[in-house]
């Protein structure tokens, strides 16, 4: 009887295929991950229960920080050019064109109007970090961030803006009334607070209501 | 595949005098490249942080100097919370005796129970919650008040501008060195 004689086949596979799946798929994740927008400041934000996702296109963000100070980032290009030329018009502050092309690299601004032209014209690294004196929003007599905004209203001229706050747990109400009050005056009544997420409590009203309800 | 083929012609003889020159093999293990690039995807998957940001609306109410714009409140639905340095929370409910005696204080932790007490002894339609920051309150107790008012589904709440009696009342407590005697104790 002859039995059939199996074949020692080898143990060892070919590795190419996998190897090239491997390299495709993290060719993959590092290219389609989106960095972090420049932050003018750190920010530590508070937290709520809120679970409502932020619009992600065309932000405009108001940054407040620990010690006050406010900032204003754009990250529509063409718009945030524009609203720079306006406010130039507006307050005559002298630009260049050459200082006008900066605008388009420095997504964060976080300097009195004034001190606009040395700003534009300091390098990367010193348009963001602690030691930008922000935009003066500290009483009504000099609220900038007012001007700031009526430009933006007057660029983005009835298409909505997606206006998000941004602030530091630990910096004061004073400051928040005061960008408050600068909306409010630009008839900006509608913004988002971002907030980071956290749980709700399963005896809170709003948890029943949620669960009472189905889910839309 | 990437390999060749290097065994042909492995056991054939050649001529005495022709030395045999040792063919190398072209085939390289790869298995360590494949762990290698394994291991890199799961670091920048686990290091990767989902940004996606939440937040909460907040609507802004127009400042109006016409009295018959402005919103009513009824004083028996009304609970005014008073936010102090260091999360203290003062409140009263209605309108602020002259003396103070409806002046309470409490803590963020107490708060929530404040307000649910409020809910259930009011009719739904008078109950506003009027909320005031006052000057050293942060922007992270006013997110939370705002918080507790979604929390506890309250309809009808206004950021104010705090009055001055109200800073003197604070100021008075705070310097006696503690809550008023009329205090209860809030869990």
């Amino acid at each position: 009887m002859g039995r059939a004689k199996l074949p020692r086949k080898s143990t060892t596979i070919d590795m190419t295929a996998m190897c090239d799946v491997a390299f495709l798929l993290l060719s993959f994740f590092i290219l389609a991950t989106k960095t972090k927008p420049p932050e003018a400041v750190k920010v530590m934000i508070p937290s709520s229960v809120s679970s409502t996702k932020v619009d992600a296109k065309d932000k405009v963000t108001v940054t407040i920080g620990k010690d006050g100070k406010v900032f204003l980032a754009f990250e529509d290009k063409a718009k945030r050019m524009d609203i720079v030329k306006d406010l130039n018009t507006r307050f005559s502050l002298q630009l260049s064109p050459s200082e006008l092309e900066k605008v388009n690299s420095a997504e964060v601004f976080g300097t009195p109007l004034l001190a606009m032209k040395s700003f534009l014209n300091s390098s990367k690294e010193n348009q963001t970090g602690e030691k930008l004196p922000g935009i003066p929003a500290l009483d009504s007599t000099n609220n900038q961030l007012k001007d700031w905004l009526a430009s933006t209203v007057a660029i983005y001229q009835g298409s909505k803006i997606n206006l998000l706050l941004k602030g530091d747990g630990l910096a004061k109400y004073t400051v928040f009334k005061n960008v408050i009050d600068a909306f409010k005056k630009n008839d900006l009544m509608k913004f988002n607070i971002i907030t980071n997420q956290e749980g709700l409590d399963p005896s809170s009203a709003l948890y029943k209501e949620k669960s009472s309800k189905p889910k839309s | 595949m990437a390999e060749m083929d290097t065994s042909s012609g492995g056991g054939h003889k050649k001529g005495p005098g022709v030395k045999k020159a040792k063919k190398m093999s072209t085939r390289v293990d790869l298995t360590p490249m494949v762990d290698l690039g394994f291991l890199l995807i799961t670091f920048f998957v686990f290091t990767t942080t989902m940004s996606e940001q939440t937040a909460m609306v907040l609507y802004l109410p127009k400042d109006t100097d016409k009295p018959e714009e402005q919103n009513k409140a009824k004083e028996s639905g009304a609970l005014t919370l008073l936010l102090a340095r260091d999360r203290t929370v003062y409140y009263y409910e209605g309108i602020l005796a002259t003396d103070g005696s409806n002046f309470k204080s409490g803590s963020f932790q107490g708060i929530r129970q404040i307000i649910l007490d409020k809910k259930a002894s009011t009719n739904p339609q008078d109950l506003v919650i009027v909320i005031k920051p006052g000057e050293e309150a942060t922007f992270k107790d006013v997110v939370d008040v705002l918080d507790e008012m979604t929390i506890n589904v309250i309809k009808r709440y206004a950021l104010v501008d705090i009055a001055e009696p109200e800073v003197m009342l604070i100021k008075a407590t705070e310097g006696a060195g503690g809550a008023p005697a009329a205090t209860p104790t809030t869990k």
